[in-house]
């Protein structure tokens, strides 16, 4: 029998709600827009506080900078805007701008990996990880349900740093009950398991999630699932605890699988003398198919059953 | 093409747009409608290109930089020649090379765009090679309103300017509207005309829903000699289906059933005055 997971919303549509009630604590957050308010499904924010949010218009190099002034003189910015836009296309106010002057923005990156889907890959954000972990002082983050995204997002206020949270907007199931712990910079064991260990992150934890599933019921694998909502910086205890324990590793993320959580594992596995099975699943270096993000996710191995599939066949390898 | 020829084409590319948006379940809608007859009049009566000489170094050359408004080329490719129009049935399924966006691997299509801010840029780089290259080909680009706050398009007109591109036409899509709301409460960009004349731009207005005009004015670049040309095109979002004209909600909406036979009546109707 498959567990059921609750249904949930989008992740998206957490975040509007999160900032409310952020917002309606403290004068200083501000939610700073690119005409991305309703993309961002913040229209019903801006009603409610309308001086608490900035038209930037399409900017999105602007808006960082912009959020960065802010920052400076002490208001709680969260710029918002699609996550393919705002990481790369405001790559160096990124980098100059806020991290490297030490303004702690948040950015959040809103219909990030490919979830925007068949408009193709000008909207995907695929080297979004690979960017910003290059980047000093910025640490990077994928939740992978709505409780995740939650409390990202209030962490992410709570800390004096900047902050790049990126989300889909496809309705998420509920992966955790809402005691669970939460911290930025510390990975989350799903499930318990030593014959494997899938590692995954944002929206593609749900499927290593069936994958561990389905292995258990089809194989009798006891398969270990962390959801790393962190990247950066990565939870290496966490991640050498499985390398010691478990056969093998598989890393999932909706991004290029160059420079982002299945490269920055394998260079901490190695840098730290472990040698494993091991795979990343990931999008790979090619013209990225076309459809919706589920097709994408079918056509490159990102399904429950796709992933069981390679994990069975790397712990039978010798 | 006559002007009369090109109004009937206006409702027919309207309701093959709208067909095909539907059938995909996906579509930037208004503006799409707004820069349908923008498209039309330069395919049917300005540049120089065609499915024959779509690979001659000396065709003109058309950069949608507003990709957004996809649905509209194809529908103009499709009529033009380029592939066969059934194959936007294909539209934003999986595997289909007609996504929601413009990319090279569609017949006729220049540049890939989608992001906005990009196609002036290019577009400079199209218009300053011609003149490298002593060859006379021109290059026109369509933006939108909402598109010029990207700075990139203006460090681009600075460029053209400075290189005397007078083979150069950009033509805005001025419908006052983009996803928020009008885009003079977004970030004000007016005046239009006196930023690109400062930036050493010649520039005309033009009805962009008006065929007579648009065919006079589009075939008068440059306007002036050594000077890259703007046309602000004074537009309708949604034009020519009444519940969605000037309406924000249908930038991306796509009608359900009922909107979408009464949007078909609509233009059939149209159709019928005109004949
Ligand atoms: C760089 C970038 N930022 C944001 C978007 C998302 N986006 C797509 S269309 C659009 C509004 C465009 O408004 P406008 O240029 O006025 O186009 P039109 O009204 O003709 O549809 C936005 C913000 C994008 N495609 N590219
Ligand atoms: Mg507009």
């Amino acid at each position: 029998m498959s567990k059921e997971y609750p249904k949930g919303k989008a992740n998206l549509e957490v975040l509007s709600e999160t900032l409310q009630g952020l917002a309606a604590n403290d004068r200083d957050i501000l939610v700073v827009t690119s005409d991305s308010r309703g993309s961002g499904k913040l229209v019903p924010f801006g009603e409610r506080f309308s001086d608490q949010i900035i038209e930037i218009g399409i900017a999105e190099q602007n808006l960082v900078g912009v959020s960065a002034g802010l920052a400076s003189a002490g208001k709680k910015v969260f710029a918002v805007s699609p996550a393919c836009f705002l990481a790369t296309r405001a790559l160096e106010q990124i980098k100059n701008d806020i991290a490297y002057s030490d303004n702690p923005v948040k950015l959040i990156g809103i219909s990030a990996g490919v979830s925007y889907g068949a408009l193709g890959s000008t909207h995907h954000s695929l080297h979004d990880y690979a960017a910003l972990r290059a980047i000093n002082n910025l640490a990077v983050l994928a939740p992978a349900d709505n409780f995740e995204t939650r409390r990202s997002i209030e962490q992410a206020n709570e800390m004096n740093l900047p902050v790049y949270i990126r989300f889909g907007k496809k309705p998420m199931p509920h992966l955790h009950d809402e005691n669970t712990e939460f911290v930025i910079g510390k990975g989350i064991r799903i499930k318990d398991g030593d014959d494997l260990a899938i590692i995954a992150t944002g929206e593609c934890v749900f499927p290593a999630l069936l994958a561990a599933d389905n292995l258990e019921n089809g194989h009798g694998l006891k398969i270990r699932v962390i959801s790393m909502h962190t990247v950066k910086p990565l939870d290496k205890d966490m991640l050498m605890e499985a390398a010691e324990e478990c056969r093998g590793i598989i890393t999932v993320e909706e991004h290029s699988v160059h420079g982002g959580l299945g490269e920055a594992c394998a260079s901490c596995l190695l840098q730290n003398g472990y040698g494993l099975p091991f795979r990343i699943i990931g999008i790979p270096d090619e013209y990225t198919v076309s459809g919706s993000q589920s097709e994408i996710f079918n056509h490159y191995g990102i399904t429950g059953e796709s992933i069981a599939e390679t994990a069975f066949n790397l712990i039978n390898i010798k | 093409m006559t002007t009369d020829e090109l109004k009937i084409k206006a409702i027919e590319y309207r309701k093959k747009l709208l067909y095909y948006i539907k059938n995909a379940g996906a579509g930037h809608t208004g503006g799409s409608l707004s820069c349908i007859d923008i498209i039309s009049v330069l395919y049917n009566k300005v540049l120089n290109v065609s499915p024959d000489n779509f690979k001659d170094p000396l065709r003109d050359r058309y950069i949608q930089s507003k990709g957004h408004s996809v649905e509209a080329l194809y529908v103009v490719l499709a009529a033009c020649g380029f592939f066969p129009e059934p194959d936007l049935e294909t539209m934003c399924r999986y595997r289909s090379h007609y996504v929601g966006h413009p990319t090279r691997k569609v017949n006729g299509i220049e540049q890939n765009t989608g992001a906005l801010g990009h196609g002036l840029s290019v577009s400079v780089g199209m218009a300053l090679a011609a003149k490298l290259n002593k060859q006379g080909y021109k290059v026109f680009t369509l933006l939108g309103d909402g598109e010029l706050t990207e700075g990139s398009n203006w460090e681009a007109a600075l460029s053209a300017s400075h290189y005397n591109l007078d083979n150069l036409t950009a033509i805005v899509d001025y419908n006052g509207l983009q996803i928020t709301g009008p885009t003079s409460e977004v970030c004000k960009t007016d005046p239009l005309d006196l930023k690109f004349s400062a930036f050493g731009w010649s520039v005309e207005q033009v009805d962009g829903h008006d065929f007579e005009e648009m065919v006079r004015i589009f075939n008068g670049t440059p306007f002036r000699k050594g000077q890259p040309s703007v046309i602000i095109a004074h537009t309708i979002k949604g034009k020519g289906v009444s519940f969605m004209e000037g309406e924000k909600k249908w930038h991306h909406g796509v009608p359900d059933d009922g909107l979408y036979r009464k949007a078909m009546h609509e233009l059939d109707k149209r159709m019928e005055l005109i004949r």
